[in-house]
């Protein structure tokens, strides 16, 4: 996977190569501007952090759910509403202390974003109903809701600019080094992301997890609960999406803004996708983007390279590693093929179901190394009509 | 009644982009591929489409240049989805955050940091004297007009009558059978996106040769959501859809029209307009287990 990973950027940055010639600018120079210099000055090296921060809280978001099987496209709607969430705690908190009102503010965005997770995640586990859409959907409609509470409610009366007024001075969280932005919501990104990975990789939950996201039909047939499983990391997801937006109001922000989020939920999904879907690969990835980020604002000033290139990094990468990982999956999938026939065959004719199966079998039993990615064995979204049942249901 | 007229002339407008994306998007779902890239397509729609336009001088060159920024944005929706068998949400996601990034990067470049630009946009079509009191109805661009008197029959004779209509079905219902029927899965599937992609272009397009006159940043303002949402609202039937864009639209229109009489100013109008967000996700919870999603829905398919 790093080696994938390595040239995917590598694919990148070739390809990004045409738009800064049109820019005029000379493409070494400007990978240097975009990656390099950012981490030589103190200050920018430390903006770099800064930027990172919600791409980790949102990384992990879409990683954990992605692993489950689960396609949570709305962590930019969680982010929103965890945002909502913790402006409204730190509005109301007044003189408390910070070790009363932050963990508040936490918990407040961690229930704001599960909860905006919750009618998606129940709709596929209960009718298994897309989630790719109704979470994509919920994303416009939280972006409305603080919209309304801005024109509205929260309007700012003293500036009346469409901004919720400031939190209270205990609801702000620390700065960690002096003279710059960087914030304690870095620290807890961090926590987050380390708790994140031992549960994957050392609890039975992580297990299962992964399980289900590997291939719900063998997980099933070994006796875990997939839709609960999938419940919870749809939640976890969300939770864990609406502490980033917590993070911004109470470490950049300190109100609620409607340009709160440049779109950091689904920036999450680049990073998730980048990093593998494994934690400490989020984390890279998240660290990687956040160069990427403040990089493409120090080469709009200094090579004037317009800083939305950094956008185009972005999705130039997300569509070349999920290109790259489609190919290596296709290969694996085919070198496969004749050491796996007859298990292929004789899970064709119980299940139904397509040679991956069996290859991801193979792999559990560590004879090949495929990465975490659920791909093949997503559950039908039509139901079951018209399909065999599965192994695991005809012999309950 | 002059208010009537006046609202019923703003949804016919309003809702022409949306015509385009929605048909465009029910061609791309109906072969089996989920195209999320339509956001961003839309937007690269409006702005190659202005930019080539202001270049140009020529509003058909714009047209013509969303059309192609369409079609190019699909076949690369296809290379991913298609030849590969990437993960189409993720590639949709992908497609639109690059073709964002790209229209607005390109915008600094060609007109850097400067006052708006402005074209000459597209003129109403003037409709006959004889229809007093309704003219204003009929009031409207020759884009409209194009969209609902030849767009959508077109796109729904083609879907329903033609050789290559049932082509498109089959390799979205059942692509292995569509197959072993020896009609190509690849082929009709890049043919569906990129058909789709350039509707997707042209609607994007409305907003800034037609409507505006200028391209401004986040024009489609998540529109290519709302189709989206409206191609399942419509079942992924373009009749259906066009209904649905056309009730987007009046919600829409009428906001816009309350918002400035008095009285109207403390109304929460964000609601109105997640309506038909929640509407969509409100039917999907009814129909439950009974959403006939395209059998092919999200599967790559691959030869075995």
């Amino acid at each position: 996977m790093p080696a994938l990973v390595v040239i995917a950027v590598c694919l990148t940055l070739t390809l990004t190569a045409g738009p800064i010639l049109l820019a005029g600018a000379n493409p070494l120079d400007a990978y240097g501007e975009y990656l390099v210099v950012p981490l030589t000055s103190r200050y920018t090296f430390l903006e770099v952090l800064v930027a990172s921060t919600p791409l980790l809280f949102t990384g992990a978001a879409v990683g954990i759910a992605f692993r489950a099987g689960y396609w949570n496209i709305g962590a930019e709607g969680q982010l929103l509403l965890g945002a909502v969430a913790a402006a409204g705690i730190g509005q109301v908190v007044g003189e408390l202390p910070p070790l009363v009102t932050l963990p508040l503010m936490v918990a407040g965005g961690a229930v704001a974003g599960a909860g905006w997770a919750l009618v998606p995640a129940l709709l596929r586990v209960r009718f298994r109903i897309d989630e790719v859409v109704t979470t994509l959907l919920l994303n416009p409609v939280a972006l409305l809701f603080v919209n309304g509470l801005l024109q509205g409610p929260w309007r700012d009366p003293v500036s009346g600019f469409p901004e919720s007024p400031r939190i209270a001075a205990g609801a702000e969280l620390p700065q960690l080094v002096e003279r710059s932005r960087l914030h304690g919501g870095f620290v807890l990104a961090i926590l987050i992301i380390v708790a994140a990975w031992y549960v994957l990789a050392r609890t039975p939950a992580g297990l299962r997890l992964r399980a289900a996201g590997l291939s719900p039909h063998a997980a099933r047939f070994a006796g875990i609960d997939v839709p609960r499983t999938l419940l919870r990391a749809a939640l976890v997801s969300g939770a864990i999406a609406g502490i980033a937006g917590m993070s911004e109001v109470a470490g950049i922000q300190y109100r609620l803004t409607g340009g709160l989020s440049a779109g950091y939920g689904y920036t999450g999904i680049v990073v998730a996708t980048l990093g593998a879907l494994s934690m400490p690969g989020v984390m890279l990835a998240a660290l990687f983007l956040g160069d990427l980020t403040v990089g493409a604002s120090s080469a709009g000033r200094a090579l004037a390279i317009p800083s939305q290139l950094g956008a185009v990094v972005q999705g130039t990468l997300l569509l070349v590693t999920i290109g790259l990982l489609a190919v290596r999956r296709n290969r694996l999938s085919r070198a496969v093929e004749p050491a796996a026939g007859e298990v292929a065959v004789a899970a064709e004719q119980v299940t139904g179901e397509e040679l991956p199966a069996a290859a991801t079998a193979i792999e559990e039993a560590g004879e090949l190394e495929v990465d975490g990615w659920p791909e093949k064995d997503r559950p039908d979204p039509t139901g079951e009509s018209g399909r065999p049942p599965a192994a695991g249901e005809s012999n309950r | 009644m002059t208010f009537l007229v006046d609202l019923l002339a703003a949804t016919l407008r309003n809702a022409t982009p949306l015509v385009y994306g929605t048909v465009g998007e029910t061609y791309a779902e109906r072969s089996g591929v989920l195209n999320l890239g339509i956001e961003g397509t839309m937007y690269a729609g409006a702005f190659f489409g202005f930019a080539a336009a202001y270049a140009s001088g020529s509003l058909l060159v714009g047209l013509g240049a969303a059309l192609a920024v369409g079609l190019l944005a699909g076949a690369l929706m296809g290379l991913l989805t298609v030849t590969l068998g990437a993960n189409q949400h993720v590639s949709g996601i992908g497609l639109t955050i690059g073709l964002v990034g790209l229209s607005e990067f390109v915008n600094r470049l060609l007109f850097r940091g400067g006052e708006l630009q402005r074209i000459e946009p597209f003129p109403l079509v003037e409709p006959p004297a004889f229809l007093g009191p309704l003219a204003p109805i009929f009031s409207q661009y020759a884009l409209t007009y194009l969209a609902f008197l030849v767009l959508v029959p077109l796109a729904w004779w083609i879907l329903r009558g033609t050789s290559f209509g049932l082509e498109l079905r089959a390799v979205g219902e059942n692509p292995e059978a569509a197959d072993a029927a020896g009609i190509s899965v690849a082929r009709t599937r890049y043919l569906a996106l990129m058909f789709g992609g350039a509707l997707m272009g042209l609607g994007g397009a409305v907003f800034t040769l037609a409507s505006l006159g200028s391209f401004t940043l986040d024009i489609i303002a998540g529109r290519g959501w709302v189709c989206i949402a409206l191609v399942i609202f419509g079942r992924w039937r373009i009749g259906r859809g066009v209904i649905g864009a056309l009730l987007f639209s009046a919600v829409y229109s009428l906001q816009l029209r309350l918002r400035i009489l008095p009285g109207w100013g403390d109304v929460p109008f964000e609601l109105l307009l997640a309506l038909p967000y929640l509407v969509v996700i409100l039917a999907l919870a009814i129909s439950g287990r009974n959403v006939a999603y395209p059998g092919a829905y999200l599967k790559p398919y691959r030869r075995t």
